[in-house]
């Protein structure tokens, strides 16, 4: 089953579909980095992807940008499975998605000029005739991203990791894509300018009219960009649902310890916290486990025998303000 | 602590609000821009030593360019008559006065031999009465020649085999591999031996052996720098992007690897110089007359305990090749990674 | 209180190609018995650089240009390095970033919990091997006993990052220096090792430097806090103060910038810029080319400490007697109100001096 909200008339951007990705298949260091995972990415929305390190964020993120074969499963890409693009296709599907990287050190080539870096696109797709139009579009690129266009001839070890951020999103932006993988694109920048980051990364969202796979593990951050969170865990998807609701009202024991970690600026708040520690031995009990509708919208992974309880959870919800303490500051 | 601020004129003014500088300022970057390889040069310059034997090396690879037109005299002609004079520079300079100690006594071999005034060998004549200057000279351009050849294979079979290997992965790397392993196992002299059979003992055999053998670190290495550059972001991106695997290549590995390739080869030539120098050395290099470091250390071995200069200065000639290339080759990585040497 | 550490205008530069940055330009700091300080500021600031200089661990190129740092009143620069290398092993130890590098991957982690105290301490070995399995368990490895002989590979990060406390308190040090020892680690075990520090300062009552970027762990975890900018401090004072009742313009965008979990605002407030060359540090407030509310004079002076409270002190000149009403941004002045109100109802403890406070509007 896909975690699909049928009454919702968007358009399906991405679809994942019983998504598998081993590494060493059949070997003895298998190791079985997505296990079955569904869930859709509506055109024109950000979907978050949180979990902890090893939980299979980045391998589903380079899946769905062809990075990897899948082992099975299917990825839709505006209806059409990327595993079935003809090579003479392929180029044009390259455009229409591109990926934004975690560490702003190893993902610029030291040995190129930024404007050679951000032209990359532009040559390879050849959308510009000759050099005056690339250097033109190169400092419109910079323009859009905060850099000047005396930035185009330095190299990036010239930069701040926050700078050499926006580089890597002026890349991506180059070819004009309609969805952009950002994996972990903030958790190596400072607090001061991860704020930067982002409210570049939602100012050509609207601009754009882009579609956004946002991969995190700074909860707080993933809450504030995201429509629709997705809670991974050892390769699976443990709950998904509207960003409000997933923090609101966590049903998952994984999704309430992992939330109960998150850290707070506000003492008040530090000082009465009570961490709920998640024990995954629950998941190995033996019963089938599939992402499960409790309301509409929001989807666990979870057993037949569980639905009730968690079915009762959320009945609860309803009659509460929030599930975690309020942080006296929003009071 | 708020005394020190009496200090200060202050002014109604200087507590104007004006805020921040525009951000263009502040992201503004003021230092020369230095390219990766500026760096490196620059890291380079502060190591004497291999300045030192970068500058060696150029001075001999200029005077083994020399040598391919114009030597002091014929390497190859033997004036039997001159045999075994020892170095004379111009009218005698200490060391070089040519004069031999026989049983005590300083003797003046060039009169002795009739040698006519003002024709003097700088570094004296061998049994056969050769010029062991000239002979040097052809010598060094040699084993030049033979640097040379083992950078061609490593540049052109090592680092393509390298990179081939390490971006395919799966298979074909495994297959490629084998390939070297079983390549590496056999013992170079093995092959020089079995050309031998083939062909007439030479440059050609020399060559050939190494052709077979000579590139296969140069191919590790590069795979296994491959193999870490391939999971790169940068690379991904690339990937991403839509460019091709060659234009990875040459975009984004060769430009990545391009330290590790000179440093290799400059490790590579030495090997390769002295591994010509043995086989001459033992016989089953390049052939007499031919000068090469090997042959002149051969004959100068046999005579080595009467006429020590006719090995020395074969033996010195090589030794700093040898070192020079090493110093310079530590040099080069220390200079294009820093990391290392802190 | 008793202070254990005293750091006086500490000021160090680093010689490099480009000439000499001045990565800490005259810090002043001290530390309480019993309490946990943290240092926090953005990368590059200077806090690595701070607690190396205690510990003796500075890089070959760097130089002290002047201050003091006082141990229990005796200035640490001015030690040989026997002196040090004794402090170290008994009076003050570290705690790096990365478990896996401070880990020795071919030794059992038994062995490398009790070396300290084979080197440093008078303990023969079964004594100071029971001390280790003593402090292993203390940081939470469940069935120390037999896990002594494992070696570090066999152990998952946050465990190895417990391993990693063990080692540095296994002489029950008096000062901890923990820097950004949970920036590797998912939330929920960095929340776990928090717990953990915490637990530990009460059992063997160390006095903790904590260092990080993150606001919300510091939050959780000091007792007091000091903000540092461009190698310098430019505020401390209580976590609550901090927190609560900021007065630097950094700390403001520090705090502004962080989105909560509740956070819902359609932009996020962004400091502008980067933060300055060391190498040419600005005559004024480093922070005022990207400080919106910055003075003229901020442009030109450096701004002197004034004082808030007894414990809280910030540079800026917005503290000054002549210095213009300004308004703070609006989640500034939120934590503000929470702060009275919080006061006034008895939850936190107040600070009845509030000298030059006027001049920031309430
Ligand atoms: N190329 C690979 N070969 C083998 N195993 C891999 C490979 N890439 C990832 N893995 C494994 O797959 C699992 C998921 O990795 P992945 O990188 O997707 O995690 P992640 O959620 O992105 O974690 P992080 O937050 O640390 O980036 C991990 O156990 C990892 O070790
Ligand atoms: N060995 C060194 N040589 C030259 N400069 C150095 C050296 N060590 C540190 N610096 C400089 O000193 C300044 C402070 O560095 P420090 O490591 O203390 O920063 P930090 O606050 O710990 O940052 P982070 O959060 O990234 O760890 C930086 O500008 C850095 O470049
Ligand atoms: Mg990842
Ligand atoms: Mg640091």
């Amino acid at each position: 089953m896909s975690a699909t909200n049928s009454d919702r008339p968007r358009k399906k951007l991405v679809q994942v579909q019983h998504l598998k990705q081993y590494f060493n298949p059949g070997k003895p260091n298998e190791v079985k980095a997505i296990d079955d995972i569904s869930f859709d990415i509506y055109e024109g929305e950000t979907f978050g992807l949180v979990g902890e390190s090893g939980s299979g964020k980045s391998t589903t993120g380079r899946s769905i940008i062809r990075l990897y074969n899948p082992t099975s499963g299917k990825i839709l890409f505006d209806g059409q499975d990327i595993s079935r693009i003809k090579h003479r296709d392929m180029l044009e599907f390259r455009r229409e998605m591109q990926m934004i990287f975690q560490d702003p050190y190893a993902s610029l080539n030291p040995r190129m000029k930024v404007k050679d870096i951000i032209a990359e696109g532009l040559d390879v797709h050849h959308l510009v005739k000759n050099d005056q139009e690339r250097d033109a579009r190169v400092n419109e690129l910079l323009n859009l991203v905060g850099l000047s266009r005396d930035h185009a001839t330095r190299y990036p070890h010239e930069f701040s990791g926050g700078q050499r951020q926006r580089i890597g999103i002026a890349r991506a932006l180059a070819v004009q894509p309609r969805f952009i993988i950002a994996d972990e694109p903030i958790s190596a920048l400072d607090v001061s300018i991860q704020a930067q980051v982002v409210n570049l990364l939602r100012e050509i969202q609207q601009e754009q009219n882009l579609t956004y796979l946002f991969i995190a593990h700074d909860l707080s951050m993933v809450k504030y960009i995201s429509d629709r969170i997705a809670v991974m865990h050892n390769g699976r998807l443990m709950e998904l649902a509207a960003a409000d609701e997933v923090y609101n009202h966590p049903l998952h024991p994984y999704t309430k310890s992992l939330l109960s970690a998150v850290p707070r600026p506000d003492p008040m708040y530090e000082r009465s916290r009570h961490r709920t520690d998640y024990d995954d031995s629950i998941e190995f009990d033996n019963h089938p486990r599939t992402l499960q509708e409790i309301v509409p919208g929001h989807f666990v992974f979870a057993a037949a025998d569980e639905l009730a309880d968690y079915q009762a959870t959320a009945e609860k919800y309803l009659h509460e303000a929030s599930a975690l303490g309020k942080s006296p500051l929003n009071a | 602590m708020s005394e020190q601020a009496d200090k200060l004129e202050l002014t109604p003014d200087s507590f104007k609000r004006v805020g921040a500088n525009d951000t263009d300022a502040q992201e503004k970057i003021s230092a020369p821009s230095l390219t990766f390889f500026q760096d490196a040069i620059r890291r380079l310059k502060q190591n004497k030593a291999a300045i030192i034997s970068f500058w060696l090396l150029a001075i001999i690879i200029l005077i083994s360019i020399v040598s391919i037109w114009w030597t002091p005299s014929d390497p190859n002609a033997q004036h039997v008559a001159y045999a075994n004079l020892p170095p004379k520079i111009g009218n005698g300079i200490p060391g070089f006065t040519g004069q031999a100690n026989v049983g005590g006594q300083l003797v003046d071999k060039y009169a002795q031999a009739n040698v006519p005034k003002g024709t003097y060998y700088i570094l004296g004549t061998d049994y056969l009465g050769r010029d062991l200057f000239s002979r040097l000279m052809k010598g060094i351009a040699l084993s030049l020649l033979i640097g040379m050849l083992a950078t061609l294979f490593d540049l052109m079979i090592g680092v393509p085999y390298g990179i081939i290997s390490g971006w395919r992965g799966g298979h074909t790397d495994t297959i490629m591999q084998r390939i070297i392993e079983i390549i590496s196992s056999i013992p170079n002299l093995v092959v020089v031996i079995l050309m031998l059979l083939l062909f007439t003992p030479g440059l050609g055999s020399i060559v050939v052996a190494m052709g077979i053998t000579g590139w296969i670190t140069m191919a590790r290495l590069i795979r296994a720098e491959t193999l870490t550059l391939k999971t790169q972001e940068y690379v991904l991106a690339a990937r991403t992007i839509g460019e091709s695997p060659f234009k990875i290549a040459t975009k984004h590995l060769i430009p990545n690897l391009s330290s590790t390739i000179i440093i290799q080869t400059m490790f590579s030539i030495p090997t390769a110089i002295f591994f010509e120098a043995f086989l001459s050395f033992i016989g089953i290099g390049i052939p007499a007359p031919n000068a090469s470091l090997g042959t002149l250390l051969s004959d100068g071995q046999k005579t080595f305990r009467f006429l020590p200069y006719q090995m020395w200065y074969p033996a010195a000639a090589i030794s700093i090749i040898m070192i020079a290339f090493n110093l310079l080759a530590d040099g080069l990585r220390d200079a294009f990674d820093p990391k290392t040497n802190n | 209180m008793e202070k254990i550490l005293d750091v006086k205008n500490l000021q160090i530069n680093f010689a490099t190609f480009a000439g000499q940055v001045q990565a800490i330009r005259d810090v002043s700091f001290h530390l309480n018995k019993g309490e946990t300080l943290a240092i926090v500021g953005e990368s590059g600031s200077g806090k690595s650089v701070t607690v190396r200089s205690i510990m003796g661990l500075l890089a070959n190129n760097a130089h002290i240009v002047g201050g003091e740092i006082d141990f229990k009143d005796q200035d640490i620069l001015s030690m040989t390095d026997r002196q040090i290398e004794n402090l170290r092993g008994n009076d003050i130890s570290m705690i790096f970033q990365d478990p896996m590098t401070s880990l020795d991957p071919t030794m059992p982690i038994g062995k490398q919990v009790a070396e300290p105290l084979l080197i440093h301490g008078q303990m023969n070995k079964a004594a100071a091997m029971a001390r280790a399995e003593e402090v292993l368990e203390l940081v939470g490895i469940t069935n120390a006993k037999n896990r002594m002989k494992d070696y570090p590979h066999q152990f998952s990060g946050g465990q190895r990052q417990r391993v990693v406390i063990a080692m540095a308190i296994v002489n029950y040090p008096e000062i901890l220096i923990a820097d950004e020892p949970t920036t590797a680690l998912d939330v929920t075990i960095q929340a776990q090792i928090i717990d953990l520090m915490k637990d530990l300062q009460r059992k063997i009552d160390t006095s903790i430097i904590f260092i990080t970027h993150d606001l919300g762990v510091v939050a959780g975890i000091a007792d007091r806090v000091a903000v540092m900018y461009a190698g310098k401090i430019v505020e401390y004072g209580t976590v609550d103060e901090i927190f609560y009742d900021p007065k630097h313009p950094y700390t403001w965008g520090l705090l502004n910038s962080m989105p909560t979990l509740d956070t819902h605002s359609e932009k996020l407030y962004a400091i502008p810029g980067t933060p300055p060359n060391l190498l040419d540090p600005p005559d004024g407030d480093a922070f005022a080319p990207r400080n919106p509310y910055a003075l003229a004079i901020d442009h030109e002076a450096m701004p002197p400490f004034f004082k808030v409270t007894n414990t809280h002190y910030a540079a800026t000149w917005l503290l000054h007697p002549d210095a213009p009403s300004i308004e703070p941004p609006a989640a500034i002045q939120q934590r503000q109100q929470l702060y009275r109100d919080l006061i006034a109802s008895g939850q936190i403890g107040t600070f009845p001096q509030k000298e030059t406070d006027k001049n920031v509007s309430n």
